[in-house]
């Protein structure tokens, strides 16, 4: 008797905590949907209304569904509308920001790995104070060095041009991939560095051969963090550039403000999902990664 | 013809001083460890045998040629490492002839030293394998390898068995011996292990705070250690040290303490000098397994003292007595059964016993 009441109590309270599990299930999924799409509402208002036509938007509301796949705002926005003066659009642009995003990219994660292998592998006197220095190169403003950059960039015979943009940004890239390099480093052991030596191997050789190869992720999170940085630069290339010489992110500026009769809301928003493709592209191919990067330095392999 | 000498090195890091006047010998085909509790300076020493650290002063020579200034690599040794330091990104076998592919090595020397030597650590069925596939046995076997390929004049070892659980360190350990057995080739080895060091060494040196305590055989830093330092490292427990005076009467020496009347005879005593030894204030040092619970040499001296502490572990037990309000440890048997809180007879084995002086800690 007391073993069937006991038995049914137990059921009821199984079945209750179903039901509350249920519940709180489907509240956590309603709160992930209400994030999600307060983040994914901008990106469908970009997509849809580049895909309208100006009747179109004239007509409908922010939201509404555009009447047919209309590329046409794209291609004006890649392309132009193929008169001459006057008519900006993005395609030479989009190659000055590959031309200068690649170089810069490169050379600043290449110092950067150069810079962290020394200050872990080959301390010498005063390095924590290098270290220091390049660490408050973090944390100086952007405006702070426009002035005397210019000036240098005029010196160096490079101002408007793709490569002193390159300069600028290896430079200020520098402080930031040395960092990144240098805690990557700082939990590989010494040892090999030890051994290599008796093996005979040199100072680029054992950077080279050993510790470049076990460094993919953090080239990754190094890679990533410059492209995104360099590529959406816009003060850099707004003061240093202008004209033909300038990255993207200022051609979109010049052709979003300059438009002179009526607000193509189509083309500006064509043109600024262009703009923001190839991080979004660099993101989706290494993102696994990125995260990997980022806490591999805690977690010793 | 020394393989290795080294004459009145000192090094500092800043104002620190980790190494002091070390001078060291060592013969072709022995087998010296250094031995030192932690910071005692051992490991540099072997980096800067291995021109890895520095020289602040003095000499490293090896085969008689001035070595101090020359590149590791042109050094003639090779190093094994506590943390193995196999290259991740290489596969075993890369590992293996890195060294000779810088030396820039013959192709066909290449193929047959590796075969020699995988064949012979028993890792030629695991070339192709990168080293986070390997166990911690294996991965110590290709680093020990990777010294081999090269046929240095000597190996260095820096505590190459600490990251192993215990029973591969014993495995490993004999695995050492074994290979020095059959190559011969002149090995230094650091260690803060003294069981490591006792079975592995033809020469033991002791350091502590940069200065080498004592260099000797295992038998001789065990039965005749130099100073109380040398004493208290080594054996586990370590040597009793019982403070107290030598009184000579009509002719004999005795150990006394102040507070006891008990009266040790110091007969056959093989003193450096014989000089002042009346009145002086001494160490008296025996070790707890030359205290016997019943009489096994002629020689043995009989002693009453109290028992205070059992400890048992397993195949002995350590006992605690006590000798005028100091500690001596002795241990027995497991199977001796004796009461706590009373008089005990032991037995002192006299043939065993140091004696330091109680103000430089030296042995006299």
């Amino acid at each position: 008797m007391q073993d069937s009441l006991k038995s049914s109590s137990y059921q009821q309270l199984e079945q209750k905590s179903k039901y509350t599990n249920m519940f709180l299930r489907w509240f956590l999924y309603f709160i992930l949907i209400l994030f999600a799409s307060y983040f994914i509402f901008p990106l469908y208002v970009m997509v849809v209304t580049s895909l309208k036509t100006m009747e179109e938007i004239r007509q409908g509301t922010l939201l509404s569904w555009p009447s047919g796949l209309n590329l046409e705002s794209w291609a004006v926005a890649w392309g132009g509308r193929g008169y001459g003066a006057g008519d900006t659009f993005l395609r030479p642009y989009f190659w000055n920001s590959i031309k200068m995003v690649v170089p810069a990219v490169f050379f600043s994660t290449f110092i950067g790995a150069m810079t962290g292998y020394v200050l872990t592998k080959w301390r010498f006197k005063g390095d924590q104070w290098v270290f220091l220095f390049l660490l408050f190169g973090c944390f100086i403003p952007f405006q702070a060095i426009l002035l005397p950059m210019a000036r240098t960039l005029g010196v160096l015979g490079i101002s408007n041009s793709v490569v002193g943009l390159v300069l600028v940004h290896t430079v200020y890239g520098i402080p930031f991939t040395t960092l990144f390099f240098r805690n990557y480093y700082i939990s590989v052991p010494t040892e090999l560095v030890k051994a290599a030596r008796i093996d005979g191997a040199g100072f680029f050789k054992i950077f080279f051969k050993i510790l470049l190869p076990i460094s993919a992720p953090i080239i990754v999170v190094t890679v990533i963090w410059q492209f995104t940085q360099i590529w959406n630069d816009f003060l850099f290339g707004s003061t240093f550039s202008f004209g033909e010489a300038a990255p993207i992110q200022v051609a979109l500026n010049n052709m979003v403000l300059s438009s002179t009769s009526v607000k193509e809301y189509n083309v500006d928003m064509a043109s600024a999902i262009i703009a923001g493709i190839p991080t979004l592209i660099v993101y989706v191919l290494a993102g696994k990664y990125f995260i990997r990067g980022l806490t591999s330095g805690a977690v010793k392999g | 013809m020394k393989t290795l000498k080294i004459e009145e090195l000192s090094k500092n890091f800043g104002s620190t001083e980790v190494l002091k006047k070390i001078n060291l010998e060592i013969d072709e085909g022995n087998f010296l460890v250094l031995l030192g509790p932690s910071g005692c300076g051992k490991s540099t020493l072997l980096n800067i045998i291995a021109g890895l650290e520095t020289i602040n002063e003095g000499d490293v020579f090896i085969d008689d040629y001035n070595v101090s200034k020359v590149e590791p690599k042109d050094r003639n040794i090779a190093m094994v490492f506590q943390s193995y330091a196999l290259y991740p990104s290489m596969n075993v076998k890369e590992n293996m002839i890195f060294g000779l592919k810088q030396a820039k090595t013959s192709k066909e020397k290449i193929q047959k030293q590796l075969e020699k030597v995988s064949k012979f650590l028993q890792v030629d069925q695991l070339l192709e394998r990168k080293p986070s596939q390997l166990s911690g046995g294996q991965r110590q076997r290709v680093a020990i390898g990777r010294a081999l390929v090269r046929e240095p004049r000597i190996f260095l070892f820096d505590e190459p068995l600490s990251n192993l659980d215990a029973k591969l360190r014993v495995e490993m350990r004999r695995e050492i011996k074994k290979l020095h057995q059959q190559l011969k080739t002149t090995v230094v080895y650091v260690t803060h292990d003294q069981t490591e060091a006792m079975s592995l060494g033809t020469n033991i040196a002791i350091m502590n705070h940069g200065v080498i305590q004592q260099n000797d055989t295992p038998e001789k830093i065990y039965n005749k250690p130099s100073n109380t330092f040398v004493a208290d490292f080594i054996g586990s427990p370590s040597m009793n040290l019982i403070k107290g005076n030598l009184k000579e009467n009509s002719g004999d020496l005795l150990f006394t303490v102040s507070g006891s009347n008990l009266e040790i005879p110091i007969k056959d005593y093989d003193f450096k000098d014989k000089s002042n030894l009346n009145n002086k204030e001494v160490f008296f040092g025996i070790r707890p397994e030359h205290i016997f619970f019943k009489k096994f040499n002629e020689s043995d001296f009989e002693i009453n003292l109290r028992a205070d502490l059992s400890e048992y572990i397993g195949h002995e037990q350590i006992m605690t007595f006590d000798y005028a309000n100091q500690e001596v440890l002795a241990k027995f048997p497991s199977t001796i059964k004796i009461d706590l809180g009373k008089e005990t007879k032991l037995y002192f084995d006299l043939t065993q016993v140091s004696l330091f002086d109680a103000q430089t800690e030296e042995r006299i």
